[in-house]
């Protein structure tokens, strides 16, 4: 069993049918209580970085997000999701983040069409265990798709399993414990995002 | 590096496809999400669902199709068609839309748009033209019609039409695309009304005077006959994408033959 959290920000639909898809039975809340108790969690979104912060300190979700990253839980974010991990966003603003990872969120620049929509490379950044088990069978530089206008930089260049050329070479997965999190959706990525999501669960919940 | 889009267009009336699709394998041509499921697999890059239902009573049956699709074809999808205010864009978001398109409502609300990209993000919004050549003799016949009409006084202009291209607007479709960007949507899919079923390529120049007056992505429609005419319209058009409709469906092309020969062509494509 995992965990969508539901704080309305988008496309959970996609989310949960993709994940039940590569086999995970999947519960869709936002209840503090039911997110604790579960056994992996998944951060989707996509929207606003301000009013997901909102959302989400209003549901408090963000101390279930804590708790359940402190006990070592698998935690998957997907696009806002990875991004609200980081300290602070530059969206519109400057908004606090949850801080898990130290960094920013920034905007593209203007000499790239912004939002960045559409398929491109993904390139695996260093070969840990843990990257080459996420991403096995899905060659370098294989396509994923993307929908946004702001990335993250994370201080700790460590965390950062892939990059992506757009601007420039931009944190497109970060990997670090227990979280993954990918800038692109994998739930719309056809044959390859699928695959990954199956790898995801080998990772992390086959001995569960 | 970012790939050129392929992008089927379904036009849905009540549920159904209208023009059918003449896939081999294909059970019931009219199933939208059949067909949705057959292109997800010929590797199509989006796919975008116009709905054409005059009646309101079926708006419905929209989200149903929408939220079927999403369980069959891990893909991105773009719906359109009587898109009228916030409410309407949250369902098709939550039934498992990527992105929903705006048209008639925008330019009877602009500020829908502005609402729209602040609510759910720019990314998620895309505005629908549908612009036809406007040429100086027309201009004179109709002016006593539209003399509030300052937009399209001068040069080689576009109009804006609205429902489904049957209400002329007197907004020229350059400054219109410009507006939508400041307004905060974050893609433009433009059709040529001129070009729109006549298989001689899209319009390049309007193409062209629409993506060079933005910073956000431009998908062409309207027109596509040959492979050529998606080299154009990503090249000297300028778009970031291209649209078809009958050419898939009637299987004139397939949309990895048109990527092999973009390919060949030096244009970026996911193969």
């Amino acid at each position: 069993m995992i965990t969508v959290i539901d704080y309305k920000m988008g496309n959970i639909h996609s989310v949960q049918k993709a994940l039940e898809y590569v086999g995970f039975q999947v519960k869709v809340t936002n209840s503090y209580q039911e997110i604790v108790n579960s056994k992996g969690v998944v951060l989707p979104g996509v929207g606003a970085f301000r009013d997901a912060m909102r959302n989400i300190k209003e549901l408090n979700i963000d101390k279930a997000i804590y708790k359940v990253i402190e006990e070592g839980k698998p935690f998957l974010g997907i696009c806002l999701g990875l991004q609200l991990l980081f300290s602070k966003s530059y969206e519109e603003g400057e908004y606090q983040g949850l801080d898990i990872f130290k960094g920013k969120v920034v905007k593209f620049s203007k000499s790239v069409l912004i939002p960045h929509i559409g398929w491109n490379t993904v390139v695996i950044n260093h070969q840990s265990d843990r990257i080459v088990s996420l991403f096995k069978d899905i060659p370098d530089n294989s396509f994923f798709y993307f929908v946004h206008s702001y990335f993250v930089k994370p201080d700790n260049e460590n965390i950062i399993a892939t990059t992506t050329n757009y601007d420039l070479n931009f944190t497109s997965t970060v990997v670090k414990d227990n979280i993954v999190a990918f800038q692109f959706h994998p739930e719309k990525s056809q044959d390859f995002g699928l695959k990954l999501l199956e790898n995801y669960k080998n990772m992390f919940f086959n001995s569960l | 590096m970012l790939a050129k889009r392929i992008i089927p267009c379904l036009d849905v009336d009540k549920g159904r496809v209208v023009k059918g699709i003449n896939f081999v394998n294909i059970r019931d041509a009219g199933d939208p999400v059949e067909a949705a499921f057959l292109y997800n697999k010929e590797g199509a890059d989006e796919l975008v669902f116009l709905d054409i239902t005059a009646s309101s009573d079926y708006r419905e049956t929209m989200v149903e199709v929408v939220k079927k699709t999403a369980e069959v074809a891990f893909m991105p999808l773009t719906v359109g068609g009587g898109v009228r205010n916030l409410s309407d864009i949250e369902r098709l978001l939550k039934a498992g839309a990527d992105r929903v398109s705006i048209n008639t409502a925008a330019v009877n609300r602009a500020k829908l748009v502005k609402d729209a990209s602040l609510r759910f993000g720019s990314q998620c919004i895309v505005v629908a033209i549908d612009a036809k050549r406007h040429k100086a003799e027309d201009r004179d016949q109709k002016a006593g019609a539209r003399k509030q009409n300052t937009d399209l006084d001068s040069g080689e202009r576009w109009e804006v039409y609205i429902h489904g291209g049957r209400t002329p607007t007197g907004i020229d479709a350059v400054s219109w695309a410009k507006k939508m960007e400041d307004y905060g949507c974050g893609e433009i899919l433009l059709t040529s009304m001129d070009r729109d079923g006549t298989k001689e390529g899209y319009d390049i120049e309007l193409t062209r005077a629409i993506a060079e007056g933005l910073n956000i992505p431009v998908i062409a429609s309207g027109g596509a006959g040959r492979m050529e005419h998606f080299y154009e319209a990503l090249t000297s058009g300028k778009a970031n994408s291209v649209l078809a409709a009958s050419l898939f469906h009637f299987r004139e092309m397939t949309i990895i033959e048109i990527k092999k020969y973009l390919s060949k062509k030096g244009v970026i494509v996911r193969l």
